[in-house]
């Protein structure tokens, strides 16, 4: 920790937030949350999943009104009708689900609502220049000129830090800003925060992930159910501590798992060739295989033939060449209800894209994938409902926060969305589980709960092939690890007998020699 | 405390939205009245006068409101599905031509036969007419709202080719500009006396049941809607993107291909060669509905009280009878307006802070960037 806190404790706060009260339809979502923001510190925002942590930020930046409460900010009160009052008061803010327009430059987005009176008609030059210079000064790499929709996530999230810093924000709030990066992504976005930290901005940071709040915070504040639990001087609290306040019990940071007992085969695929569409090989004569009874992590960097991987798997994509078998079945050829129908769940890297219809109610989004198969569907018709009765025994068993199954998805928080996928899809008594970046987003507790929902699974006998960007779910949780690289399997490793590091380097295409000398 | 389910809220929403919007654009209108130099209040009793008040006005309304419900409902279904089709008018006058050619023969079958034969070829020819620009799109990529415009042309020209030059084998009169009489054994029925009213608005009415019913309770609906709002969604899900669209777009075909059938069958006795152009007022009252078949029978009873309405208007308050179709455009800009409010909360964020919300950056690792960015269908 470089910045001593207390020094500053005498100062006016950068923000405070004042018995602050925000009610939705069914749900209070705030209430009465209290929330102090000292200047030039990095403050984590800690809480379970529809804790209500966005809704604050939301309120904060002027995306919603509070029903109740005050804000201050460098020690005025303030009311902000729009997003654009918390801009001109040197707010910025970097959303859950980013909001940048794919077709337009990094730029054009950096420079959107800031054209002044000419609108769209501007200096573009002048602007990609100041734009590159902010860049440079906070090691910001991204090319102005580059399209948003070209540039992985990492990137991309620094297109909106840098919207903000070029807007002259001096209070910047990340929500989950972690939630979608690499590991190495992460600690150049630590970099660029401290950065900013020794500039004498301050940082609010919503995380689920108790080492980051360790490695980054010098304060944090813990919400659960919409009120403020307390805040803490990082430096002076631990993470069991911290799971504990947000969680309101003990939690387990790791699950409990008994050594697998592998059995037959159930989900296998050989020798796939997938090509991208500008030529390129995503899958090299790839071949893998999950047994029953067994938890089979494939860690790799992002990029590697992973999503390529995951759709050959889950029947939305035809391999070049290759085959994929299903409980002993050829379901090459097959849809992905073909896949289903063979028994497989898929639970989805983008929960947004694919595994939810944002604007259908929660208990439509349980039809999804179900749409052949009773008891939601007789001939063609839906069976409305023992369909939403289905929906409300799955919000239960799976603590998805949300007042009715007629809840419109969209208005979930993000972990909730979650949940629901993950019940939906375990619902089925699948005999294959795809499980992509499966607690992406999820609180501690939720992290527990899914987690230990895999490994009943596979102790039931099924196999799950488990795809993370996070390492430590990847070591935590497989009972088998192999190592993707460049669209090949280039590693294997049997559960606690490899370490992070050693993962690290062979993630990297290292050690590769030696893997294959060995062989 | 009574939970009220955020569905239903959204429905109320959109009822109060509409209500609203139609307020506003009488108003304007009335502004418009005034302007003109007439009394907005006489002329609007005039206009109700000559749309409710008693059975003949009453029975005109519904006359007109006939091809606009099912128009309406032709147009909901396609935009369910993210379709915007605009050959409504095109499929609308293919479904009349076949409806008043095999209503025209004479077979000598009893009404119950011929009648629901001369209607099945109204929706098949109909209903073929709309799966072109589906099939098109699903398998080329080629943009409906140009194919379903060339198909309209055609659609014209069509007609008047068999009109004017196949007078030695099929049922038509070049010197009508039409095709035979309709026999009476076709003829929709007459269902009130001494008025022009007949079955149509019940075929009408029962569409609108029957689409409600497929949209909201049958996989078919369900696909339709999926596809329309995700097809990220719809992939994984496991339905078929291009069959989906183009079975909607039949679907809408068909829906049009019956009011063009309405339109033959039960009022002109036969099929003329100039288009009418329900087909576009449909795509407003498919607005002003919502989308939701049961809105759009309410939409196209009002735009079909607009319509019956105008003679009197003119006749009793001297307002000119036009003033109507400024009224109508006035209710689409309203409706068009409020939708935008009503998605204020998620507009205003665009709006203000410059970014878009449609597309989530979860969507980055391993999607089609355009999977989510296609908005689907505008929540009018
Ligand atoms: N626009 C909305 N309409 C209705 N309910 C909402 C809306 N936004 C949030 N909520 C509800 O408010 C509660 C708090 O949601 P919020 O998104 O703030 O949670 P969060 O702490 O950010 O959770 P997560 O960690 O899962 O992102 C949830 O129950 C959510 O369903
Ligand atoms: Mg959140």
């Amino acid at each position: 920790m470089t910045t001593a806190p207390d020094t500053i404790s005498t100062e006016t706060a950068a923000i405070e937030m004042r018995g602050i009260v925000k009610r939705f339809p069914g749900v209070v979502a705030n209430d009465g949350i209290n929330l102090v923001v000292r200047k030039g510190e990095i403050h984590a925002l800690l809480g379970e999943n529809g804790a209500g942590k966005s809704t604050l930020m939301n309120i904060l930046f002027g995306l919603y009104h509070p029903d109740e409460g005050q804000i201050f900010v460098d020690g005025d009160e303030v009311h902000f009708h729009s997003a654009r009052d918390a801009v001109d008061a040197g707010l910025g803010m970097v959303h859950q689900h980013f909001m940048l327009i794919p077709r337009f430059t990094v730029t054009e987005n950096v420079i959107l609502g800031h054209e002044g009176a000419g609108g769209l008609v501007l200096d573009r030059q002048a602007a990609a220049q100041r734009v590159g210079e902010i860049a440079a000064s906070y090691g910001l790499k991204v090319d102005p000129a580059a399209k948003v929709g070209d540039l992985p996530v990492g990137m991309q999230q620094r297109v909106e830090i840098l919207r903000a810093l070029y807007h002259g924000s001096r209070i910047l709030i990340l929500d989950e800003p972690t939630a979608l990066l690499t590991p190495q992504e992460v600690e150049e976005l630590y970099g660029i925060l401290g950065k900013l930290r020794e500039d004498g901005g301050t940082i609010i940071f919503i995380t689920h992930k108790l080492r980051e709040v360790a490695a980054i915070s010098d304060r944090v504040t813990v919400i659960r159910r919409g009120k403020t639990i307390g805040t803490r001087v990082t430096s002076e609290t631990t993470a069991g501590d911290l799971a504990e306040m947000m969680v309101g019990r003990e939690v387990l940071l790791r699950v409990d798992r008994p050594p697998a007992r592998p059995g037959q085969e159930v989900l296998s695929c050989q020798d796939i060739v997938v090509t991208r569409p500008d030529g390129t090989t995503a899958l090299d004569h790839l071949s893998l295989t999950v047994r029953r009874g067994e938890i089979v992590g494939i860690a790799g960097v992002e990029g590697n033939g992973q999503s390529e991987l995951v759709e050959v798997l889950s029947g939305l994509r035809r391999p070049d060449s290759g085959s994929v078998h299903l409980n002993h079945r050829d379901v090459t050829q097959r849809d992905p209800n073909g896949f289903r129908a063979a028994g497989l769940s898929y639970i989805p890297e983008d929960r947004h894209g694919r595994g939810l219809v944002l604007d259908f109610p929660l208990w439509e989004n349980v039809l999804l994938g179900n749409t052949e198969r009773e008891p939601f569907v007789y001939d063609g018709r839906i069976d409305v409902g023992e369909t939403k009765s289905i929906t409300g025994r799955l919000m239960g068993a799976f603590d998805v926060r949300a007042p009715s199954p007629e809840t419109i998805a969209r208005t979930l928080s993000g972990g909730n969305q979650q949940k629901l996928i993950i019940a939906r899809e375990l619902q089925r008594e699948p005999e294959a589980v795809l499980a992509i970046q499966p607690t992406r987003g999820l609180d501690v507790g939720a992290i527990e709960f899914v987690h230990r929902q895999l490994v009943e699974t596979r102790d039931r006998e099924k196999g799950i092939l488990l795809i993370s960007f996070e390492l430590d779910e990847v070591l935590d949780l497989s009972d088998r690890i192999l190592v993707i690289f460049q669209g090949k399997i280039i590693a294997e490793y049997e559960s606690g007998k490899v370490t992070r590091t050693e993962l690290g380097l062979a993630m990297g295409g290292r050690g590769q020699e030696e893997h294959l000398a060995a062989d | 405390m009574p939970r009220i389910s955020s569905m239903v809220i959204v429905n109320i929403v959109n009822i109060l939205g509409s209500i609203a919007a139609i307020i506003v654009a009488l108003l304007a209108g009335a502004v418009l009245i005034s302007i003109a130099g007439q009394q907005p209040v006489e002329a609007y009793r005039a206009l109700l006068d000559g749309s409710i008040n008693g059975k003949r006005a009453i029975a005109e309304t519904l006359v007109y409101s006939c091809p606009l419900i099912l128009g309406g409902l032709s147009f909901a279904v396609a935009l369910r599905a993210g379709m915007f089709n605009i050959g409504i008018e095109g499929q609308l006058m293919i479904g009349g031509l076949a409806a008043g050619l095999v209503g025209a023969l004479h077979l000598g079958l009893p009404l119950y036969i011929h009648l629901p034969l001369a209607l099945l070829a109204a929706m098949a020819a109909g209903g073929i007419w709309g799966a072109i620009p589906g099939a098109m799109k699903a398998f080329s990529g080629a943009h409906e709202v140009i194919s379903t415009i060339m198909l309209n042309y055609l659609a014209y020209r069509l007609t008047a080719y068999v009109v004017q030059k196949t007078g030695k084998w099929l049922p038509v009169q070049p010197s009508l500009q039409a095709t035979k009489k309709v026999v009476p054994e076709a003829r929709l029925p007459r269902i009130l006396d001494g008025t022009r009213l007949h079955a149509g608005i019940i075929v009408a009415i029962i569409a609108a049941f029957v689409l409600w019913y497929l949209l909201f309770r049958t996989t078919f609906g369900y696909k339709v809607r999926t596809v329309g709002l995700s097809r990220g969604a719809a992939a994984y899900g496991g339905i078929n993107w291009g069959l989906t669209i183009t079975l909607a777009m039949l679907a809408s075909g068909i829906l049009a291909g019956l009011a063009g059938a309405g339109e033959t069958l039960g009022l002109q006795g036969r099929q003329y060669t100039a288009p009418q152009g329900y087909g576009f007022t449909a795509i407003a009252v498919g607005l002003v509905g919502r989308n939701n078949p049961i809105g759009i029978i309410f939409a196209g009873i009002l735009f079909g009280a607009l319509n019956s309405g105008a003679p009197s208007m003119q006749a009793d308050a001297g307002v000119s009878k036009e003033i109507t179709q400024v009224l109508q455009g006035f209710v689409i800009l309203a409706v068009a307006g409020f939708a935008v409010l009503n998605n204020s909360s998620l507009a205003r964020k665009v709006l203000t802070s410059g970014q878009s919300r449609r597309r989530d950056r979860a969507a980055a690792i391993g999607t089609e960037p355009d999977v989510e960015v296609r908005a689907g269908p505008p929540a009018l």
